[in-house]
């Protein structure tokens, strides 16, 4: 404790006061001298009663609304599982894809072409067993919602070359890439439609990457954005639910390959 | 301008008990030497963290939580009634009780705590502007910002630039600034919020405070960041390129840092700059001992030219 103790003289003290009258109003005082801690909250300290009590009841309520059972998995999946795409990260690329198709059609009369979420942002992996509202939470804590950005032709060519170049395994889904041992592109696909000057496509993401997040700058220079409102946290909240299983895996999506 | 707040306080206690007792007892020992003792307690980026961490967390295990908080600013306040407990932003986000309660829990929690002033940090705005007029229903402290603009938001006359504090009839201003939200908040969020530059709001609040005011210390709630490599705005830069400010309480970048960091401002006068780290694992404690100014005594505090 003494380490964090400092004696900070900041003025000099020209005069002592001595029997000076109190409480009178309208004195000036001068600031002669300063200590400081910046002090651990730890165990060593007690808990103010008040406080627990006033937060026990929300807690409850919460642990209760968290443990609420939405789908079952037979098995764990984390990011790190595997290399350029995840059993977790196709799960939730897919989830997306599947809960905004219809809202993108009935919405804006758009139709949905593909869906790029960041690797950084899977803040969780998902254990084998219940799939609860937590998971939800643990996988996705932010209040970062769904917006479908329309990008030209030149930008979705930007969009591949960014996930060729940086072989993270970013969460996609309704394309299909594959590099070469020098991250070349061998092939690209758009599975809605073929990819040509003059064609555009509609991707969701979330308004975090819109924004360039994660250095995915095709995205700020789009030719159109529609915002669904929709919290990500909650659209996978609703895609537990309609799912009594959730089985995902690691496929083909995003491949290296020899030749 | 009268808007001054009177801490209420009882005589300072005779009896000084429990932790702590080697730093307590040198600022007991060292408030005997002076006029007057005044104690500022303050956290930053609590991020809705209002219980302890979990005993198997990897790094903060225990750590942190309102209720151990209130034991120890109540400790501190026996020892010294006349305490002021301030905040540097973003006690909102990061766990579920915002999710599902939307910041009502903290600003019920901080007031409980007995916090008198806080800031507003990014994540404040992050169910929008218009939920923090809302929440403000359930805060009995002053959210405080000099270099927002809010005139054409639902925070207009209720989010004040500065608060004066008369504590054991020591003048205290505390001002508020923002960080730039443009690229790190929606526009959806922040709405008709305008940043304004900080170096220029504190000469305006400078200005205030201790020309008209006649403040006897300036406090900066601040949720710039401490420090930057870049040419951005941080608390360091803060400091040095202004003068008349006490002590900047910081937030935003999660810097824990061990002591206050001096820095030398305009008039050479050092600044104290302090963060905490987040989530309320630690607390930051500065004591400030003044003396009176006779009245035939040239006045030394900082004047800003005019």
């Amino acid at each position: 404790m003494n380490g964090f103790l400092k004696v900070a003289s900041i003025f000099c003290l020209s005069f002592v006061l001595i029997g000076c009258i109190e409480s009178t109003s309208n004195k000036k005082y001068e600031l002669a001298s300063s200590l400081s801690e910046n002090r651990e909250i730890n165990e060593a300290l007690q808990e103010d009663q008040e406080i627990v009590n006033f937060l026990a009841p929300y807690a409850k309520k919460i642990d209760q609304e968290m443990n609420q059972e939405l789908s079952y998995t037979k098995k764990p999946m984390f990011k790190t599982d595997s290399k350029f795409n995840t059993a977790i990260g196709n799960l939730m690329a897919d989830a997306v894809f599947k809960q905004i198709k219809p809202l993108a059609k009935e919405k804006f009369n758009i139709q949905l072409d593909a869906v790029l979420l960041n690797y950084g942002g899977i803040r969780s992996g998902i254990s084998e067993g219940k799939i609860t509202v937590k998971t939800a939470f643990d996988i996705m804590p932010f209040e970062n919602k769904v917006v479908i950005v329309e990008l030209s032709y030149k930008k979705m060519n930007e969009l591949f070359e960014y996930l060729a170049k940086n072989e993270v395994a970013h969460p996609f889904a309704g394309i299909k890439l594959e590099i070469n041992q020098l991250s070349d592109i061998k092939h690209q696909k758009v599975f809605s439609k073929e990819l040509k000057e003059g064609e555009t496509y509609f991707i969701a993401t979330s308004d975090y990457l819109l924004k360039g997040g994660d250095q995915m700058n095709f995205f700020i220079d789009n030719e159109n954005v529609f915002e669904t409102n929709y919290k990500l946290r909650n659209l996978f909240i609703d895609y537990f639910k309609s799912k009594d299983e959730i089985v995902a895996e690691k496929d083909n999506r995003f491949v290296k390959v020899q030749r | 301008m009268k808007r001054r707040k009177f801490i209420q306080q009882t005589s300072v206690a005779s009896a000084i008990l429990g932790f702590g007792g080697f730093t307590v007892a040198n600022a007991i020992n060292s408030s005997k030497k002076f006029d007057k003792h005044i104690t500022i307690l303050h956290t930053n980026d609590v991020h809705s963290h209002l219980e302890s961490f979990p005993s198997d967390h990897s790094k903060f295990a225990n750590r942190g939580g309102a209720a151990k908080r209130k034991f120890y600013f109540d400790q501190i306040k026996k020892e010294n009634q006349n305490t002021l407990i301030l905040d540097a932003g973003d006690s909102f986000q990061g766990t579920p009780f915002f999710n599902y309660y939307g910041g009502e829990l903290e600003f019920k929690t901080m007031s409980k705590l007995g916090y008198h002033a806080s800031t507003i940090g990014n994540h404040e705005f992050d169910n929008g502007i218009d939920n923090i007029a809302a929440q403000l229903a359930h805060a009995e402290f002053d959210l405080i910002n000099a270099n927002y603009l809010l005139k054409n938001t639902s925070l207009n006359g209720l989010v004040k630039p500065n608060q004066i504090f008369e504590v054991d009839g020591v003048k205290i201003g505390v001002f508020g600034l923002g960080i730039e939200l443009e690229g790190l908040v929606s526009k959806d969020l922040y709405k008709e919020t305008i940043y304004l530059n900080p170096i220029d709001i504190v000469q305006d609040q400078i200005r205030f405070l201790k020309v008209e005011e006649e403040c006897d210390l300036v406090i900066c709630l601040s949720h710039l960041g401490y420090q930057y490599k870049s040419d951005k705005i941080d608390d360091l830069k803060l400091a040095a390129q202004t003068s008349g400010i006490d002590l900047i309480i910081g937030g935003h970048t999660h810097t824990f840092l061990n002591q206050p960091t001096e820095v030398k401002n305009q008039e050479g006068k050092n600044v104290l700059v302090n963060q905490v780290g987040w989530a309320g694992v630690n607390v930051g404690r500065i004591d400030f001992f003044l003396n009176e100014q006779k009245e035939d005594e040239p006045i030394k505090s900082s004047v800003v030219s005019l």
